[in-house]
């Protein structure tokens, strides 16, 4: 039962908060607590739909998805990072602030039909496998080039990176804008891929896992990937038990990914207490820049 | 949560709210000609989900149109329940509403508390049970409708096996889902209901993969009891046929859209407000269904060969007629009788639905 065609709705299941959360994962790197994810992710959905019913092209979705959440990531940028607004409330109303929008601008959009998505090798379409070669990227990024090291410096002592000439402001901006994109992108894959029309407020909470998902994976891309197709995994196996007549625990399996995200920190926090290591989360995480010299 | 969720635990006590209208207690006297009357609405959801608030958007158009300038309407839409909803009412009867439609179950104690400090302004409250002398409530038998449906579904399925995607295992749903198995095996005794719970009202992703899931086992005809649209836009990706629900859902026509259950709030909406004009309004509960012309059964598309179009319109009109959708011999899912030959439920019964008929293989969560 758990053949290819399970393994390819997962996939597709995964792929929106795979995006999402590599694009979270990167910011808060950066030392960026974005709480903006799902106003990210539903102004991509909405900018990648009206894009593509217009040219008549997915890939042309896609561009605009992402445009739009780095633009709107960007009003969360100048807020925090130039105007040292507190990050958990401006992501909250980013979060909000997309969810209004759309629902304002998305009216025309209403009942019209998507593109028709083209699949890829394998079945699968190409924006699946955009999002599975962004995970080695993205860590060989942090972990093995200079850009990467920069930005990590700056998210784990930011007062350090900025004595040591780094400019804190422009690679968080630069992070925040990345992050902003890549939300954009896993929404546009709901409206145009998985869900094919737009609807007001159709992702549904996914950035919010996605969210949960980058302190599921101890902010790295390869945990990145394990969480999102646990939690889109979860989804989809109960979803084709049930078709399947299993009987299955609904609840249970719907509470397994936090579950496991709550065992995960609980380990997380054992080993720093009992080994003194340090936690997982960059040093300067949500924490204000401000030069005093 | 939204507006149907309590509808379980708001069952049992829902049973009054399926009997005939109370004695009438006539309210006020008639509005004057040349004097308006204010009417206004809440909604749960944006007028533009394209299902239920939309809905009963068009029963306040339909009142202006109807009525002309002789009322004035307004709403406010994004309602969330609970609290802020009482401050939605409020500010309603302040600004001069004589009649308020509140149009979701869990608006049901907001409704109440306003009521009671607004004597003169009447409400009605749409799926609660909770009335007062001026508070009404109203519902639908959207289950008349699953048995057309049904009928449909099971002439139509080539490999013999319909999907259902249920929201929440509740009353209302169960009905449904019985209801429409009844019917599929009536013309089709070898159909297979497989059903899938999504546990939600309105998740366009989640509804999309419970389609897929479903297609993936074999299924080629779905029904679904959720709002968004999402699974009709996954059949026309991968075949196969669905319904609207709640809504015509016309944009899906003539395939994979074969036809829809409507809530069709108009003609009660009409009926409501010309009562107050007339100063006959009274507190009261009513259940309505095909006769009464607020389920109604949606365009059979020309994807529907003839045969199949004509026995779902029989169906319908013998609903219509008074044939009840529930009507025994009829057994629980484990065996045990529920109805004899020829009996039907009561409505008490029917609002606390919480079993599968005989012959559905899928379990209810627990």
């Amino acid at each position: 039962m758990i053949g290819w065609t399970t393994l390819l709705l997962l996939m597709s299941a995964a792929t929106p908060i795979l995006f999402a959360a590599l694009g979270e994962a990167i910011a808060e790197r950066s030392g960026v607590l974005n709480l903006g994810v799902e106003g990210m992710m539903i102004t991509g959905a909405l900018a990648g739909f009206a894009a593509a019913h217009a040219t008549g092209s997915p890939l042309a979705g896609f561009v605009a998805g992402a445009a739009a959440g780095a633009a709107i990531s960007l009003i969360f940028g100048v807020l925090t990072q130039y105007l040292l607004t507190n990050q958990v409330a401006t992501g909250l109303a980013l979060t909000m602030f997309g969810l209004g929008l759309t629902a304002m601008f998305g009216r025309p959009y209403e009942g019209v039909k998507a593109p028709s998505m083209p699949g890829g090798p394998l079945g699968v379409n190409w924006a699946i496998w955009l999002g599975l070669a962004l995970v080695p990227v993205t860590w060989f990024v942090l972990n093995r080039t200079r850009r990467g090291l920069i930005l990590r410096g700056v998210g784990e002592n930011h007062d350090a990176a900025h004595a040591l000439g780094y400019k804190v402001r422009l690679v968080r901006l630069t992070a925040i804008a990345i992050g902003g994109a890549l939300a954009g992108i896993g929404g546009a894959y709901v409206s145009i891929a998985t869900v094919l029309q737009w609807t007001e407020g159709m992702t549904a909470g996914a950035g919010w896992i996605a969210l949960a998902i980058v302190v599921f994976a101890g902010w790295s891309p390869w945990g990145v990937l394990a969480g999102a197709w646990l939690f889109g995994g979860v989804a989809v196996l109960q979803l084709r038990l049930q078709a399947a007549g299993v009987a299955v625990p609904v609840q249970l399996l719907s509470m397994a990914p936090y579950l496991a995200t709550i065992i995960v920190l609980v380990i997380i926090s054992a080993r720093q207490k009992y080994r003194g290591r340090g936690s997982a989360a960059p040093g300067s995480l949500g924490r204000p820049f401000h030069a005093t010299r | 949560m939204n507006r149907r969720t309590l509808l379980a635990s708001a069952a049992a006590l829902a049973l009054t709210a399926m009997l005939p209208a109370l004695p009438a207690m006539a309210q006020g006297t008639p509005i004057p000609e040349g004097e308006k009357l204010k009417v206004g609405f809440i909604y749960v959801g944006p007028v533009g989900d394209g299902g239920w608030s939309y809905q009963h958007d068009l029963g306040r158009k339909a009142i202006e149109a109807h009525y002309g300038d002789r009322i004035e309407t307004s709403y406010i839409e994004n309602v969330p329940e609970g609290a802020d909803a009482e401050r939605a009412l409020t500010q309603l009867a302040l600004a001069g509403n004589k009649l308020i439609f509140a149009t979701s179950f869990g608006f049901m104690d907001a409704v109440i508390n306003t009521a009671a400090k607004f004597p003169d302004v009447r409400f009605e409250h749409a799926t609660g049970y909770k009335r007062a002398e001026n508070v009404a409530t109203y519902d639908a038998r959207f289950y008349e409708g699953r048995a057309v449906l049904g009928t449909i579904a099971g002439m139509m399925t080539k490999t013999n096996k319909v999907g259902f995607i249920g929201s929440f295992p509740i009353p209302e749903v169960m009905q449904g889902i019985n209801s429409t198995f009844i019917h599929l095996r009536k013309v089709n005794p070898d159909v297979e209901l497989k059903v899938v719970w999504a546990y939600t009202w309105f998740d366009p992703a989640k509804e999309a993969d419970a389609a897929s899931a479903l297609l993936a086992e074999g299924v080629d005809v779905i029904l679904q009891h959720t709002d968004s649209t999402a699974p009709l836009a996954k059949l026309q990706e991968k075949g196969g046929i669905g319904f609207g629900q709640a809504s015509d859902m016309a944009a899906f026509k003539p395939t994979p859209r074969v036809s829809a259950i409507i809530d069709n709030w108009e003609p009660y909406y009409i009926k409501r407000v010309g009562e107050v004009l007339d100063g006959t309004w009274a507190s009261h509960g009513v259940w309505l269904g095909i006769k009464d012309g607020e389920v109604g059964i949606g365009e059979i598309t020309e994807a529907v060969p003839a045969e199949v179009k004509a026995a779902a319109e029989a169906m319908r009109d013998q609903i219509a007629g008074g044939y009840h959708p529930f009507t025994g011999p009829l057994n629980k899912q484990d065996g045990s009788a529920w109805l004899a030959e020829g009996q039907t439920p009561t409505d008490e019964e029917l609002a606390s639905m919480d079993f599968f008929v005989e012959g559905i293989t899928a379990q209810i969560p627990r």
